[in-house]
């Protein structure tokens, strides 16, 4: 069953075109990959889909509910309430620790302090980062920082975790374990990802691939592969 | 072609029985294209007739497992040799991917099409490589990984060519 889509999706930034009529349907529980050329518009239809962004025309539906004519307050709820990011360069806030980093989604949901960092550290043994807590975001390594992100994007149990080239800053090792353990946390949890990649090996951790093209998906279903 | 001196390598290890080698080869060469033993035995055979391997002794009983084969100095020898050379870089320039981009150019069809298709296929491939690697153990996750960079290199090549098939189109219609 389709658990987030976006149907005809255009948006400029002044005069660029950055989508330009995209369609897109995401099942529950699927992880996706969308690909394609720097600037096709993959960062911009990401965050059409996850309500950060307003599309110019066309619609978005999550869970059975249009998102993209709600107001910033409504988008913003959704946004806290059922999806969770990690982007490039994780993000952490380099004031807190990696503990507090990621019981931050657990208290702006209103979570109680002690309930929130005891459920953050559950995450760190999940994600080989025993130890780490205590740490702040300087004193990890990238693929360290970047697995603090994806259990601050996870621990809130979103619905959908949007993910902009989360092994991007990382070599292709260090990419690719915290690809798979993306992956199998998401299993585990039946979260739905939508991950932006350029690189081939990143995406074939996903279900399934699309291709953003000159602000348009293209996607080849799997019919018409047929023998060379 | 690296099936004599793969073998012939298992042998230096120690003599074996052509069952033996073929186990081994199966277990760690074959992914899922196992040998058959005539293929083993004529191999054995050539091997012998070349003087890079002798039959040690011969048990009792019928059929071709009785002998138990032993590498000579030529095949220890054949095998260092084997072993320190690199092999010849190809550079894969008239593949057929190459082939199918350039005939539908040339004929007008739609050649951004098929690379599409071929990206789809290939990224296919590399998830199925990906599942091999990640619940297999070592040796087929190396195999796995040597595959998925190969088939990575292919595609950074789609790429490219998808984003230059205008100036191509130019190049080869002209
Ligand atoms: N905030 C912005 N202001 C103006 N133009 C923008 C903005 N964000 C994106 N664009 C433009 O919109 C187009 C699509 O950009 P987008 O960031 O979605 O591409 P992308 O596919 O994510 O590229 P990359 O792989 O380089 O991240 C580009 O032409 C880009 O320059
Ligand atoms: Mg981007």
């Amino acid at each position: 069953m389709s658990l987030l889509s976006a149907r005809g999706v255009t948006l400029s930034f002044g005069t660029t075109p950055a989508l330009r009529g995209a369609d897109l349907t995401v099942a529950a529980g699927e992880i996706l990959a969308i690909m394609g050329p720097s600037g096709s518009g993959k960062s911009t239809l990401l965050h059409c889909l996850a309500g950060i962004l307003v599309p110019d025309e066309g619609e978005i539906h999550c869970d059975g509910q249009r998102i993209d004519t709600l107001g910033e307050n409504g988008r913003s709820e959704l946004r806290r309430e059922k999806f969770g990011f990690v982007f490039q360069f994780g993000q952490l806030v380099p004031e807190l620790t990696a503990e507090e980093n990621v019981a931050l989604p657990l208290l702006l949901n209103g979570v109680k302090r002690a309930e929130a960092v005891r459920q953050a550290r559950a995450w760190f043994p999940r994600l080989g980062l025993d130890g780490l807590g205590h740490r702040r975001s300087g004193e990890l390594s990238g693929g360290q920082a970047q697995r603090v992100a994806l259990a601050r994007g996870m621990v809130a149990r979103p619905r959908v975790l949007f993910a902009d080239e989360p092994t991007g800053s990382l070599d292709s090792l260090t990419g690719e374990q915290v690809m798979g353990l993306m992956v199998d946390t998401a299993r585990e949890e039946g979260t739905t990802v939508v991950v932006v990649t350029h690189e081939p090996r990143v995406a074939a951790y996903a279900d399934r691939e699309v291709t953003v093209r000159d602000g348009k998906v293209h996607g080849v279903s799997m019919e018409t592969v047929g023998a060379s | 072609m690296t099936v004599p001196l793969t073998l012939l390598g298992l042998l230096e290890r120690e003599p074996s029985h052509g069952y033996d080698l073929k186990r081994d080869y199966d277990a760690f060469f074959g992914r899922g294209k196992p040998l058959s033993f005539g293929q083993v035995y004529s191999t054995l055979s050539r091997l012998t007739r070349d003087g890079k391997v002798v039959v040690s002794e011969v048990g009792p009983g019928e059929g071709p497992d009785r002998k138990r084969y032993v590498i000579t100095d030529t095949g220890a020898t054949e095998v260092s040799t084997w072993l320190t050379q690199p092999v010849e870089p190809e550079p894969h320039l008239q593949t057929t991917l190459f082939a199918k981009v350039t005939l539908s150019l040339m004929l007008g069809r739609p050649a951004e099409e098929y690379l599409d298709r071929q990206r789809t296929a290939h990224l296919q491939r590399m998830r199925e490589l990906t599942e091999l690697k990640r619940s297999g153990e070592l040796v087929d996750a190396l195999l796995a990984d040597h595959g998925l960079f190969h088939l990575e290199a292919d595609l950074r090549w789609i790429e490219l060519t998808a984003s230059r098939l205008d100036a191509l189109a130019r190049e080869v219609t002209k």
